[in-house]
């Protein structure tokens, strides 16, 4: 555990080293914040003390932002050959993958952190429902721990992070997306599986503030599922990294 | 500690890098590993280090097996990659921190070693900058610190004197071989003269097949069994004394070295002897023997002679 943490910290450190981090965040920030006030169907316009525009902004900025914060965890490291480094450390694998993703994750709660004015300020001009707020950050929580499981996969079967983005975003669009829109519009068992497995039908019952054990179990599958692939790709190394 | 690396063997699809090597290494020695380009040393480091896992054998650190107990056996391990890799944004010392702490140093000393390691390895200017803003030679030095921060028992270093300047080569060979008086010490290089000048055992690979493996002077032995020497001869005609020479019944071969010089190589037969021959030779004529001196191959052909020819 200790060493997991010796691996987040520096990996934190170096997305604030390389200002990417600071990028990241007030983009983040930035996006959703214009949209959720300013913008298009933004809080004015529903004219209901809910985040609820907030929620599904975020939803689309965090896939897109997430695969951009994972394409270099490991990626990078393979081509400098840092990883030689660590890897020769005495960490295990699943050590220095634990590492990276909690890194990724605490950079994604620090910038949802910086949204809780939001709903203070929401709070503060009407009656808003408390439970829903919570779920539907628990949901934003659980949807970024998959995206990054995805991303950290992806970042460990290349070592050009372009290509490590632009997979991601590939295998994220299937579960963002065409899984629902295919899935809505088959009927029979394909159907069903398809808008099991879309990840935006389990978002959006969270973000309703309705907690079910299966969406939890629903995003746990993806993340050990993706990291297990992260390990098993990971393992294979080859002499040029 | 002792590293023993018994029979590993390791192919990247058809190609075997590493076929069944063996060798071991005990406590306070150093011993440098050679081989040609390709020959699959950095494999071998690799496999040491747990970095790869071998297609088939086993390599032990201590007793410990890589296979069953990498995490035990990378603790005591201190490696510097050929390829000096390094967190570039990284200020130095909180990089050396970060390796510290991964190796399990205890906090109180994390401090003292980090200090200590600048002080060693020259580090003590460049020490609050970040590593992409060192020279190369200092990255070289970071790169050693990194290895040596935990005072592992086995240090493994890949080209360790690459980039750093003649002095500090000195500084760095004095370094190793002071380590290596307690610890085990492989050293991967090109360069011959250092691997001379600070191994006390040589490792040669080639084509991943261990080729030769012992100390300078037996593997120069070992590469010829025939004598030779150089002689010089005065107070005689050239071509008179080289038939002479021709005709001693010990001698092989005789070389007239060039620019009319009185002096010649002479081979002798294998597991023959010629100098007392030729001595007496020189008596009975009457010419004067002004040199005689055996010659020794130089590592670099025994080198040749093994990459080469097998």
């Amino acid at each position: 555990m200790k060493k997991i943490w010796i691996i987040t910290k520096r990996e934190l450190r170096s997305f604030f080293d390389s200002l990417m981090g600071y990028v990241l965040i007030v983009l983040f920030l930035g996006f959703c914040g214009f949209f959720t006030w300013v913008f298009g169907n933004d809080i004015f316009l529903v004219n209901q003390a809910s985040l609820q525009s907030f929620f599904s902004i975020a939803f689309w900025t965090l896939f897109f932002f997430i695969p951009a914060v994972t394409m270099g965890l490991l990626a990078d490291e393979r081509k400098s050959g840092t990883i030689e480094l660590l890897v020769t450390k005495p960490v295990s694998d699943w050590q220095i993958i634990a590492g990276k993703f909690l890194a990724a994750f605490l950079l994604i709660c620090i910038s949802l952190a910086f949204t809780l004015p939001y709903y203070i300020s929401v709070a503060s001009i009407g009656k808003i429902d408390h439970g829903a707020v919570w779920m539907g950050y628990l949901g934003l929580l659980f949807m970024s721990a998959s995206y990054i499981s995805i991303g950290l996969f992806t970042s460990s079967i290349t070592n050009n992070q372009i290509v490590a983005f632009l997979i991601a975003l590939f295998i994220g669009i299937f579960f963002h997306l065409i899984f629902g829109l295919v899935g809505g519009s088959s009927s029979g068992w394909v159907g069903g599986i398809l808008r099991y497995l879309s990840l935006s039908t389990h978002y959006e019952s969270m973000a309703r503030g309705v907690i079910d054990s299966k969406d939890v179990f629903y995003f746990l599958s993806i993340i050990f599922t993706a990291l297990i692939g992260t390990e098993l790709a990971f393992s294979k190394r080859n002499i040029s990294n | 500690m002792e590293v023993s690396v018994e029979n590993i063997t390791k192919s990247y699809g058809f190609q075997k890098a590493v076929d069944s090597i063996s060798f071991n290494v005990k406590a306070g020695e150093i011993v440098g590993f050679l081989g040609p380009n390709g020959a699959g040393k950095t494999t071998t480091m690799k496999i040491i280090t747990c970095y790869m896992t071998p297609n088939g054998g086993d390599v032990k650190i201590g007793g410990v097996s890589i296979l069953a107990q990498p995490e035990e056996v990378k603790k005591h391990i201190g490696y510097l990659p050929e390829t000096n890799p390094l967190y570039k944004e990284m200020p130095m010392i909180d990089y050396l921190k970060f390796v510290a702490e991964l190796q399990g140093v205890p906090k109180g000393k994390i401090r003292d070693r980090i200090f200590e390691m600048i002080q060693v390895c020259g580090l003590k200017n460049e020490k609050y900058k970040k590593i992409g803003e060192l020279s190369k030679g200092y990255q070289q030095r970071v790169g050693l610190a990194q290895a040596m921060i935990h005072d592992p028992d086995v240090l493994i270093l890949d080209e360790p004197t690459s980039g750093l300047d003649p002095n500090q080569i000195v500084e760095i060979r004095e370094l190793i071989k002071k380590i290596g008086r307690e610890k085990t010490v492989i050293l991967c290089s090109h360069i011959l003269a250092e691997v001379e000048a600070t191994c006390d055992r040589i490792v040669i690979i080639n084509k991943g097949k261990l080729v030769a493996d012992g100390t300078a002077a037996t593997l120069r032995k070992q590469a010829q069994t025939k004598e030779i020497v150089k002689v010089t001869i005065e107070d005689g005609d050239r071509n008179e004394i080289f038939r002479a020479l021709q005709n001693v019944e010990t001698i092989e071969l005789v070389d007239l070295l060039p620019d009319y010089t009185q002096s010649f190589e002479i081979q002798s037969k294998a597991d023959l002897f010629s100098r007392k021959a030729i001595f007496k030779l020189c008596v009975e004529k009457g010419w004067t023997l002004t040199e005689m001196t055996p010659v020794e191959r130089k590592l670099e052909e025994v080198f040749r002679d093994l990459t080469i020819n097998n």
